[in-house]
């Protein structure tokens, strides 16, 4: 099978053509708007973050800065920085350069005389970029070029019955094709972390996965939060829900039956054709959404029982739900339908053929609801209050 | 008419996908043949039926994996829930 794409000169391979104008910090997060407005084929994103954080929160802000500008999606970046904030220029030039050699622009707003000259100077580098970008043909690729992360939010029963199954399907076939699958969302791998550890391909990838719940717990636990207790929750159990380790296995279903290979911290850049590797994430899933495709995920599959809008700037986000009565409720938002299999009209094997499918068509160019409503909400994941 | 669903055929639970009544023929699908047994409870939409006898002490088994163990015997058409089902994780602190 194969996919229409975009050869970076990195050696990756992108299924969109977009000019990032990366903020570097929250300071320079309204110019990047107002430059993303004036040039058409650009993106950019509210950035929160990138000054007044601790170490091991300013590296979670500089590794999603890093990964989307290395995303293949992305064919060149304009970092965008105020001047004076902890995420320096020099430290983003270097990360971004660290993963990719594609081109770069800077523009440091207080050394360029204030918004309008920087967003004056952004704008021309910006278009020149687009221009170039416009030049560039696809070309046909196999999908083991392809990195696809999965994610689920806004879960109910269907979830598990339905559309993390489907997308556990679609991820072997991903994997089987010598491609990529990054299964997310450490907080929901709590209590069935043993049965995941036990698909682990080396006895390190094993010791990883634990070590990856015990650091988010331990982390929590600073803030007097237990995971384990209370969950599931009286609405879990109410659902059906019956144990922990139940609630879990329908979430780490999106990872199907495949060994894992890998396990990746928190937006570092993901090795091609890795089968399925663990990446270190919240449940919250903008921000988990974010660490992926600063990993480089060119496309995104994302479950839905109560049907949710998130989108990215950078890469597509397909949205599927088991849920019969979401997809015909929310059908702007909702791209597929995994309910056939729950009434046994269509079996896993079909659904995750057409959901593979979809994902080739995706990185082929077809716009996803989201994308088509232009959602482009992210998040930064973060370790403790600003300093 | 197919009224609950299994997800792994190792699985000793279906799931109903329709609000069940006790005396009803539940039919889910097993390797695309058709399944049936008799409810012995009520089943709410989305909660677990015993497709099998299952021992006290044995594992409960959806998505093919142990979600728990049987805390009493459960027979073949009853209700699977928390009265009947624990929570076993292993010794997470003990394994490092």
């Amino acid at each position: 099978m194969t996919f229409y794409g975009y050869k970076r000169p990195d050696g990756r391979v992108g299924v969109r053509n977009k000019v990032l104008i990366l903020p570097a910090s929250v300071c320079a997060s309204d110019t990047t708007r107002i430059i993303a407005q004036q040039v058409v084929g650009s993106v950019t994103f509210n950035n929160q973050q990138g000054c007044s954080q601790v170490a091991s929160d300013q590296q979670l802000t500089m590794d999603v800065m890093a990964g989307y500008a290395a995303n293949p999606n992305v064919y060149g970046t304009v970092v965008v920085s105020l001047g004076c904030e902890n995420c320096q220029m020099d430290l983003v030039v270097k990360a971004i350069q660290e993963r990719t050699n594609k081109p770069l622009k800077q523009v440091i707003i207080q050394e360029a005389g204030g918004t309008l000259k920087a967003v004056d100077l952004a704008v021309r580098y910006a278009k020149e970029m687009v221009a170039e970008a416009s030049m560039l043909q696809k070309e046909e690729f196999p999908i083991s070029e392809l990195i696809v992360g999965t994610e689920c939010g806004g879960s109910d029963p269907t979830s598990g019955l339905a559309a993390n199954p489907v997308i556990g399907q679609m991820s072997d076939l991903v994997v089987a094709a010598g491609g990529t699958s990054i299964l997310s969302e450490t907080t929901e791998f709590i209590g069935a972390e043993h049965i995941l550890a036990r698909r682990a391909a080396t006895p390190e990838v094993h010791d990883r996965i634990f070590e990856i719940v015990h650091r988010y717990e331990a982390a929590l636990r600073l803030v007097g939060e237990e995971v384990r207790e209370g969950n599931p929750s009286p609405g879990n159990k109410a659902g059906g829900i019956t144990t922990l380790e139940e609630k879990s296995l329908g979430c780490i279903h999106k990872g199907g039956h495949s060994p894992v290979n890998a396990v990746y911290d928190y937006a570092k850049q993901v090795e091609p054709k890795q089968g399925l590797v663990i990446m270190d994430t919240p449940g919250n899933d903008p921000s988990s959404v974010a660490a992926m495709v600063a990993g480089g995920a060119q496309v995104v599959v994302f479950s839905s029982g109560r049907g949710t809008p998130t989108g990215n700037p950078i890469s597509p986000v397909i949205k599927i739900t088991g849920n019969k009565l979401t997809f015909a409720k929310m059908e702007d938002n909702i791209d597929f339908d995994a309910s056939p299999l729950i009434y046994g009209q269509r079996t896993l094997e079909e659904l995750g053929d057409d959901l593979l499918q979809m994902v080739v068509d995706t990185a082929n160019g077809k716009q996803t609801k989201a994308e088509s409503l232009g959602f482009t909400e992210m998040a930064i994941a973060r370790v403790c209050n600003y300093v | 008419m197919r009224n609950a669903m299994i997800i792994d055929g190792k699985d000793n639970v279906a799931v109903a996908i329709e609000p069940i009544s006790k005396g009803d023929t539940v039919t889910y699908a097993c390797d695309g043949k058709d399944v049936s047994l008799t409810a012995l409870e009520d089943i709410t939409i989305y909660h677990k039926i015993a497709t099998r006898d299952i021992a006290q002490g044995e594992p409960v088994v959806k998505y093919g994996e142990h979600i728990g163990i049987a805390s009493s015997a459960i027979k073949a058409g009853e209700h699977v829930h928390v009265h009947n089902v624990e929570g076993h994780r292993e010794n997470l602190e003990a394994k490092e």
